[in-house]
């Protein structure tokens, strides 16, 4: 798999790269929890000088201030580090593939996507893709883009999902994470590839709200065989709005009683320097091996699990 | 009581769920890959059985329940209650019928059944899965009639009803499994 990779973009004048996994600043957003550890200034000793450190999420920030240092396209196969997930489908350490395209808008993006894991995964037949507010409509009757508690409600209670309701109560975004998680992901398992494009803008992430449609945000997943396998963005590059989200995260980090993470000003400031019009994408390989190889769980693909690690 | 989150969640965990006592059979981790995660899990209620499904947002934690479970002897009913001892410490407990509920069929004095006890007091009576059983009474058997082909209803000295083999006579001894209340074979004194 790791050949195919980097054979893949190798012809493709992609540039390989690696950035610390230990890191002194991580992501705000309050659904990532992370892994920290101090640096001793003195070998064995614990003192308040000591620099706080990261494992990181994701290798976004990182990379992203290659690409405005002028990098040009570039890839990177890497561990990331995810506190308190772990199931069938989620291991706290796993590798990522992530990689950046300058120039590239969502859609040759896209194509690119689907083009590497048809390739992984042997696959001819050409991608169902369709937007997040179709796919939701088609599956549930609700409008994904405009929250009507009460039609939520009322869907939640017909189909037996009950739990929901005292769940998400008027939060939209858990409302939709809810339903796309129990409702609408597991109609995806017939496609081979599934593209998921156009996410509602209040789960914009770090992606570019859409320039047309204000509703939307220009960020897709990638499903292969109705499992998660990958996000990607349109990426953004305004460093006012960058900040704007980090402070709306660590806002919703305080509500939830969460501790304040402190902004990443190496990334701020390289936004600032300017990041070039590019679009990027982070794939979960563990996942997609375990697809390869054809096993349910993250366990027959990984050396030692977490629990054996 | 301690308090579980839903990290430590796993199969054979006992829980506390709307003031019943719960045993988690299956805990599904879900989480899309940038928004809320979500514990799916499987839960077995231990007062009436039944099988339900919640949802639980990670990190949430819920109560412990005080459930263990003990080898106990079944002593004698009095009608009203079943009696019961724990032969290292002669603990005696008595379980209501609620607690005994179906294996009431299978309990033969002396025997050695799992209790389960909630805040010490008897929740439920788990039999063995094979237990020996008298037949008081049964249909005599057709000469010349070997295993195989039809059966008949006997009545066991617990009152349990068993379809068995043409061949096997009032006063035998045979062994029954209590999880589909099937003949196995005869069984040795």
């Amino acid at each position: 798999m790791l050949k195919t990779i980097r054979l893949f973009f190798d012809h493709r004048d992609v540039l390989e790269v690696e950035t610390p996994l230990l890191c002194s600043a991580t992501g705000t957003d309050p659904q990532l929890d992370f892994f920290s550890s101090h640096y001793h200034c003195v070998a064995n000793t614990e003192s308040a000088a000591d620099k706080r450190m990261f494992l990181q999420t994701s290798p976004e920030f990182a990379m992203k201030r290659l690409l405005a240092a002028g990098s040009g396209s570039i890839f990177q196969i890497c561990k990331a580090f995810r506190n308190s997930e772990l199931g069938r489908h989620h291991n706290p350490e796993f590798t990522i593939l992530e990689w950046y395209r300058v120039g590239y808008s969502l859609s040759e993006l896209i194509n690119e996507v689907t083009e590497l894991i048809a390739e992984l995964t042997d696959n001819k037949k050409s991608p169902y893709k369709i937007s997040y507010a179709d796919l939701f409509e088609q599956t549930t009757g609700l409008n994904a883009l405009e929250f009507c508690p009460q039609s939520y409600r009322a869907y939640a209670l017909k189909n037996g999902l009950e739990d929901a309701i005292g769940l998400c109560e008027n939060n939209h975004s858990l409302w939709l994470d809810f339903l796309f998680s129990y409702q609408v992901q597991p109609t995806l398992k017939q496609h081979p590839i599934c593209i998921v494009y156009e996410y509602p803008a209040i789960q914009a992430s770090l992606a570019r709200i859409n320039t047309k449609n204000p509703n939307v945000a220009d960020r897709f997943e990638v499903f292969v065989q109705g499992i998660e396998i990958g996000n990607g963005f349109f990426e953004l590059s305004d460093a006012g709005e960058q900040e704007k989200r980090f402070d709306q995260e660590n806002s919703s980090r305080e509500k939830m009683g969460l501790p304040q993470v402190k902004k990443d000003q190496h990334f701020l400031n390289a936004l600032k320097s300017g990041l070039p019009e590019c679009s990027g994408i982070a794939l979960g390989l563990d996942r997609l091996l375990m697809i390869m190889t054809e096993t349910q769980s993250l366990n027959d693909v990984i050396t030692f699990p977490f629990d054996r690690a | 009581m301690a308090r579980y989150s839903t990290n430590e969640f796993k199969a054979g965990l006992k829980i506390m769920l709307d003031a019943d006592p719960c045993a988690i059979i299956e805990n599904e981790f879900i989480k899309p890959g940038k928004g809320q995660a979500f514990n799916r899990v499987k839960i077995r209620n231990l007062k009436n059985g039944r099988v339900i499904e919640r949802t639980f947002k990670s990190g949430e934690s819920v109560e412990g329940a005080d459930v263990i479970d003990l080898e106990t002897q079944f002593l004698y009913t009095d009608g009203e209650f079943w009696h019961f001892m724990e032969p290292d410490t002669f603990e005696q407990y008595q379980a209501d019928a609620n607690a005994v509920a179906d294996s009431v069929k299978w309990l033969k004095e002396q025997d050695i059944c799992t209790m389960t006890l909630w805040n010490d007091s008897p929740l439920s009576v788990t039999t063995p899965n094979f237990v020996d059983l008298t037949i008081t009474d049964t249909d005599p058997g057709l000469k010349g009639d070997t295993s195989g082909g039809g059966g008949k209803p006997a009545t066991m000295e617990t009152g349990a009803v068993v379809r068995v083999p043409l061949f096997v006579q009032i006063g035998e001894l045979i062994k029954v499994d209590t999880r589909t209340g099937e003949y196995v074979s005869r069984a040795k004194e």
